[in-house]
């Protein structure tokens, strides 16, 4: 096993230690999105938008973020980053379940508008791209003050026909802000595709336009995610701007729990994104490297299970919001 | 205490709290080597660097939802609109974002910034320079909404917005920047930013107004004092929240009410006035509540026949309130 650990780094560039770090957070993040999706079709949750498929990307990402020093902004689709970065399960079934202990949002918003002050994870609304400009302004504030903290903030590739994305990443690239803007690409806005979204190849063309880097990552590969990401971040903690990151990945879910993709997708095109499962593909390749034997694999799942189980039994028994407090938090005295 | 123009007083305000608070900044288009397109911002970027006082691109959503990034991020941004008109851009960011924060967030996160916009006609402006869109963003809980009339309350009440821990819409009259004088104090000072101020006391008609309209409305007043007509101006100077019992005690003492804006009046800062007086003082009411304000045309014209025939004046106001006294 230590042999092969040390086979594993020399292979990918990173531990073994950090490599079943990794499989545990994207496990963790599928199994509560999967868990969430049960719960809506069994009529209990109102409604749920998912991650699944999204999960290297995220966890490549925020493994190199320091929580509660570093700054997100993140999109609906940031489960997976949202437990990397010190939320938990529990956190998001209070909010799929509406209850009034929902640290993100109190009950008040959809479940999956990600918000925790303490971990610098911005509150963020339903209007697409309009958080790019936030983490904007926070990068700008951490730069006028000297500090080191780097922001992230992430969107999908249809919030980028948006005019925010435009004006955040103009703004960033001029005054080189430490800022870095990933792009979960999964090809789809709702129904509509990429190629009716925009006419270049990959979002990261875009960034010539703006004088910055942009790459391109398999964002199903967590360990191109990890390396990718770690590069922009240092980037970006150095001085030397911001970089657009385009990644890759797949949609494996409808939009959300009120959509139903086999009505606009053929079902050869949902196959072909069934076969890139992240979590299916990096489950055999660490196998491969030897990293993580399928009993321990099978031990973390039924950790992971059993603290899902209680959550959700925590969540679903938890206060609701008190219907007084609906005047709450207008404004600071009321 | 020192004469200040409200131009003045402003800018004395902005300075005087970046003074006082480092985490001030100003973002806005041309506020730095230029001093702003009215020299309102002029030498604030030669004493607090480029950082501190920065020119944007020409963005509106960029320069407000930067500063509500810099806000979440401890700073206290003061947002400069160029003129109101091209604040539309930005209202996304204002209305779906600055506004929700806090209540969305389930009171973990708040947005403290100001949003600076002169706003306003009679100064050829035509209709992209001229308008007067308070009303849109009244209707918006999660706000504040102010106009100052004058330079005491204009610096006080810019100092409050400041220290205010949510957004603060704050539009001065573009025409009052250099119009109107008055004392300012040297010392530190705030004025709330949710009182009305009676202007004028009497006892006949309580006016009700806001911004360059309160001396318009003063001028008037005076008119009817020669005839024995004593008319309460009320300057309503918090537009969101409004004032309600100042509202309410100036109505019922008074007995007749003349909302006057410069704004066209659908759906505006005078239909709340007045939908408050009708709730609260139907039974001490004399008259009619009257309006008046702009036409219901799409913005103010150019030309100066036209530029006239949209403005409320001295004479306009005057003949308002004369039928009002009638009644």
């Amino acid at each position: 096993m230590v042999v092969a650990n040390r086979d594993a780094r020399g292979l990918t560039g990173i531990d073994a230690g950090t490599l079943r770090a990794m499989y545990r957070h994207m496990l963790r993040a599928r199994l509560l999105d999967e868990r969430v999706w049960l719960l809506n079709r069994q009529g209990v949750v109102p409604f749920w938008v998912s991650g699944i498929g999204q999960e290297a990307i995220q966890v490549g990402l925020g493994m190199h973020l320091r929580p509660g020093v570093d700054w997100v902004a993140p999109y609906y689709r940031d489960l997976a980053l949202s437990l990397v970065l010190g939320m938990t399960p529990r956190d998001h079934l209070l909010a799929a379940f509406a209850k009034a202990g929902d640290p993100n949002t109190g009950g008040r918003q959809m479940p999956a508008h990600y918000s925790s002050r303490r971990l610098n994870i911005v509150s963020s609304g339903s209007v697409v791209a309009t958080q790019l400009i936030h983490a904007t302004g926070v990068a700008l504030a951490s730069k006028i003050r000297g500090e080191d903290a780097v922001t992230v903030a992430t969107t999908g590739e249809g919030a980028t026909s948006e005019g925010d994305f435009h004006e955040a990443l103009n703004f960033a690239a001029i005054h080189d802000l430490p800022v870095v803007f990933l792009v979960e690409n999964n090809g789809l806005a709702i129904s509509v595709p990429a190629s009716r979204q925009m006419n270049t190849h990959d979002v990261a063309d875009r960034a010539a336009g703006y004088g910055i880097p942009g790459v391109v990552v398999d964002g199903a590969d967590p360990v191109a995610s990890y390396h990718c990401c770690g590069e922009a971040i240092a980037r970006a903690r150095a001085g030397q701007g911001p970089t657009l990151i385009d990644a890759k990945v797949q949609r494996l879910t409808s939009h959300s729990s009120d959509d139903d993709q086999r009505r606009y997708r053929s079902e050869e095109d949902l196959e072909t994104d069934r076969r890139s499962d992240c979590l299916v593909n990096y489950a055999r390749r660490l196998a491969e490297l030897g990293v993580l034997t399928s009993r321990a694999e099978a031990a973390m799942r039924a950790e992971l299970v059993a603290e899902l189980d209680l959550a959700t039994a925590e969540a679903e028994a938890a206060a609701d919001a008190d219907p007084a407090t609906v005047l709450l938090h207008v404004l600071g005295d009321g | 205490m020192a004469v200040r123009t409200y131009l003045e007083a402003i800018r004395e305000g902005i300075r005087d709290e970046m003074r006082r608070d480092d985490r001030v900044m100003v973002f806005g288009e041309d506020v730095g080597a230029k001093g702003g397109v009215f020299g309102l911002t002029e030498g604030l970027q030669r004493e607090f660097g480029e950082w501190r006082v920065m020119d944007s691109p020409l963005a509106e959503s960029c320069i407000v939802g930067v500063c509500i990034g810099a806000a979440l991020n401890g700073m206290r941004p003061i947002a400069e609109i160029q003129f109101q008109d091209f604040i539309l851009p930005a209202v996304d960011q204002i209305i779906s974002e600055a506004a929700k924060v806090r209540y969305r967030s389930n009171g973990d996160w708040n947005v403290p910034m100001v949003i600076r916009a002169p706003f306003g006609g009679g100064v050829h402006g035509a209709l992209y320079h001229s308008q007067s869109l308070e009303a849109m963003f009244c209707h918006v809980p999660g706000l504040r909404v102010v106009v100052p009339s004058n330079p005491h309350d204009a610096k006080g009440m810019l100092v409050a917005a400041i220290r205010d821990p949510d957004p603060v819409l704050y539009f001065e009259h573009k025409r009052a920047y250099r119009s109107i004088r008055g004392e300012v104090p040297e010392e530190e000072y705030t004025v709330p930013l949710d009182r009305a101020r009676v202007a004028r006391a009497g006892d006949d008609i309580a006016v009700f107004t806001y911004g360059l309209m309160v001396q318009t409305a003063l001028h008037a007043a005076e008119r009817l004092s020669a005839d024995g007509f004593s008319v309460e101006v009320v300057d309503l100077r918090s537009l969101r929240p409004l004032d309600r019992a100042s509202i309410v005690e100036s109505a019922r003492r008074c007995g007749k009410v003349l909302i006057a804006q410069e704004a066209n009046l659908a759906v505006s800062v005078s239909s709340e006035v007045a939908a408050i007086v009708a709730e609260e003082c139907f039974e001490y009411l004399d008259a009619p509540v009257m309006r008046i304000g702009g036409p219901e045309v799409p913005a103010m014209p150019f030309a100066k026949s036209l530029e006239d025939a949209y403005l409320v004046d001295v004479d306009k106001l005057e003949a308002k309130l004369r039928s009002l006294a009638r009644y």
